[in-house]
């Protein structure tokens, strides 16, 4: 018995963890872009913590349930109503069939994920339900919900029961400014000591141009580069490379003025100089980026990029042993 | 040639092969992509090889950074010794130069082209010193492409062109990106020719457009059958002009699913290339003529 959608909000879009694996053909891994909020609202409704659930930015759907299940939503605060009465985030609560789920105002963050109790149940492609509109794979045929469509949903889990929460210490929000920690590499070398000093010292904002693809800071001084001879193939704009792969994460400042760092949708290649990477620690927080919300840039070395990598991994975990 | 290494944070290893490009540089990408497939490091998670470089994503739960790095290296070494050959295919794919719905898009982006009294396809042919857009597209289509990276999006193949730099042709991108390709056009940026897989933003300047999908997600179109994307890096291309009369018996045929486009095996030598690039063409071309 499907869901049915009545109004599906800015861009909301259905979301597991991606299909690694075929980004050395242009297809990018995808999937929530907060991965710590998509696991922790499949925990808290019994299903898997892979299973699908809905991406909304900024403005959640409006959805009516056809079956009983339990819902959770998570990430950013969207207060979730369920027919007109507020109901807790980070927390799982009960939905009967012929009820319907809204959402109020955004209070923080930017993407909320909505998981229901037997995850949505679209067809895979490629191994994954995640939506990636730009090649049209996954979600519904190819595209972010719409009003009109029915969500079909996977078998009820045995384990699925309303009440469990996730305790305010465990939620992760941006800080004021926001603060994302940057491996220097890849192209570094590419502009002068000054501009290194200046980018981590800078604080930039977040520009409108920010999706899953990538996200556009403005603000800060504009990068010199270190005077070259245009190697063949690279064209001759000094921010120009001869086209070659973006690591997810990577900072690229075409024509040295506003960085954008790319995510789970990435273009997996392309021609422009890249000045570092913001470590995998971080990655979920910039999907919590509202535009206009002050960031830092925080150099880090390998090791604590390392560091920051298993206190994420366990921050999950006493998620899971809190909640199962 | 010696590969200059550096992380992508902590879960990627990106190996410049050389800062310019170069065939003996996309080589050696191929060859290094290829020896990290074949050693399967436990880790290795994506394996994307690019123009004149690759890269590697690993997980750094399963392997350390530092040792994923040391694996690398050592395979630089192999590949360094092995001999610059490829099997591949050499594939037609048919191009209609200066068709209307490119015209009509460029025409919609003039502001943003570093010349907006011409088209892309007369600038292109202006600044590489020939005398008619028609000499111009006998070059594009006269010596065949090697598909030297697939990325950016969706199955989205460039092509560097098997001549020596000298007839190499080289265009600037638009001074600021189109929102707006159309699907299949046929692109040139830098030292590359492209195709877009889909329709969408792009900075390539605009030549004309194939009729053949070389991408597709639903897996209709008869020849997308066992996978969607149609290119692979080391593919080998040759456009073959047509007119509007012949695009649109392409189109048809692609409709009615019997489409198939001309394809043939090669076996492809660097250094026989490096010998005789004109003779080694004329074989390909041999070969493809005779598939």
């Amino acid at each position: 018995m499907p869901v049915n959608v009545i109004s599906a909000g800015i861009a909301t879009t259905i979301q597991d963890l991606g299909r690694p694996g075929y980004y050395h053909l242009g297809i990018p891994m995808g999937g929530a872009m907060d991965r710590l909020a998509l696991r922790t609202a499949n925990m808290l409704v019994g299903n898997d913590e892979g299973a699908a659930a809905l991406e909304a930015v900024f403005v959640g759907p409006e959805l009516e349930f056809t079956e009983d299940a339990i819902v959770a939503v998570t990430g950013a605060e969207l207060p979730p109503k369920l027919d007109g009465q507020i109901q807790p985030t980070w927390t799982g609560f009960a939905v009967k069939a012929g009820q319907t789920l809204s959402f109020d105002f955004l209070k923080n963050g930017a993407r909320a994920y909505i998981a229901i109790s037997g995850g949505i149940d679209t067809p895979p492609a490629l191994g994954s339900r995640s939506t990636y509109a730009i090649g049209a794979l996954g979600g519904v045929e190819g595209r972010g919900i719409q009003p009109g469509d029915t969500l079909p949903l996977g078998a009820q889990p045995s384990s699925a029961s309303a009440g469990k929460s996730v305790p305010d210490e465990m939620r992760r929000t941006p800080g004021k400014p926001a603060e994302l920690r940057v491996l220097p590499g890849l192209y570094w070398h590419r502009i002068t000591e000054a501009a290194q000093k200046g980018f981590f010292e800078d604080t930039w904002k977040v520009a409108n141009e920010a999706d899953r693809m990538g996200y556009r800071f403005q603000g800060g001084r504009v990068l010199e580069f270190v005077e070259r001879e245009p190697p063949f193939g690279a064209g001759a704009d000094p921010s120009n490379i001869t086209d070659a792969c973006y690591p997810y994460g990577s900072v690229q400042v075409p024509s040295g003025t506003e960085p954008i760092v790319l995510h789970r949708d990435a273009v997996s290649g392309g021609g422009y100089f890249m000045i570092g990477t913001v470590i995998s620690a971080d990655m979920d927080l910039i999907g919590q980026l509202q535009p206009h919300t002050p960031t830092r840039f925080i150099k880090v070395d390998m090791d604590t990029a390392l560091a920051a990598r298993k206190e994420r991994a366990e921050a999950l975990d006493a998620i899971r042993q809190t909640l199962t | 040639m010696s590969c200059r290494y550096t992380f992508g944070g902590d879960e990627h290893i990106f190996v410049e092969v050389d800062e310019a490009m170069s065939l003996e540089a996309f080589f050696t990408s191929l060859s290094m992509t290829n020896a990290v497939r074949e050693a399967k490091i436990k880790g290795v998670t994506e394996i994307c090889p690019a123009n004149a470089s690759f890269q590697i994503k690993f997980n750094p739960d399963d392997i350390h950074p530092d040792d994923m790095l040391a694996e690398l290296k050592r395979l630089e070494a192999t590949a360094d010794a092995s001999e610059a050959r490829l099997d591949t295919r050499i594939i037609e794919i048919p191009v209609h130069y200066q068709d209307p719905w490119t015209h009509e898009t460029l025409m919609r982006f003039r502001e943003r082209h570093q010349d907006p009294d011409a088209s892309d396809i007369e600038y292109a042919a202006r600044i590489n010193g020939y005398d008619s857009v028609q000499d111009f597209i006998k070059a594009h289509s006269g010596a065949p492409w090697f598909v030297s990276m697939v990325g950016f999006v969706s199955g989205l193949p460039f092509l560097y062109q098997m001549v020596d730099r000298p007839r190499q042709i080289q265009v600037p991108k638009y001074l600021r990106p189109r929102t707006d390709t159309p699907k299949l056009t046929v692109g040139y940026g830098g030292s590359f020719s492209c195709i877009y897989s889909v329709r969408g933003a792009g900075g390539y300047q605009m030549f004309g457009i194939t009729p053949m999908p070389i991408f597709d997600p639903e897996q209709k179109v008869s020849y997308l059958k066992d996978f969607m994307v149609f290119f692979k890096p080391g593919d080998i291309v040759k456009w073959k002009p047509i007119s509007r009369e012949e695009y649109d018996a392409d189109v048809a045929a692609v409709e009615a699913g019997t489409f198939m486009p001309r394809m043939a095996e090669v076996t492809f030598s660097l250094d026989d290339f490096n010998a005789d690039i004109d003779g080694t063409n004329a074989k390909l071309m041999e070969a493809l003529n005779a598939g």
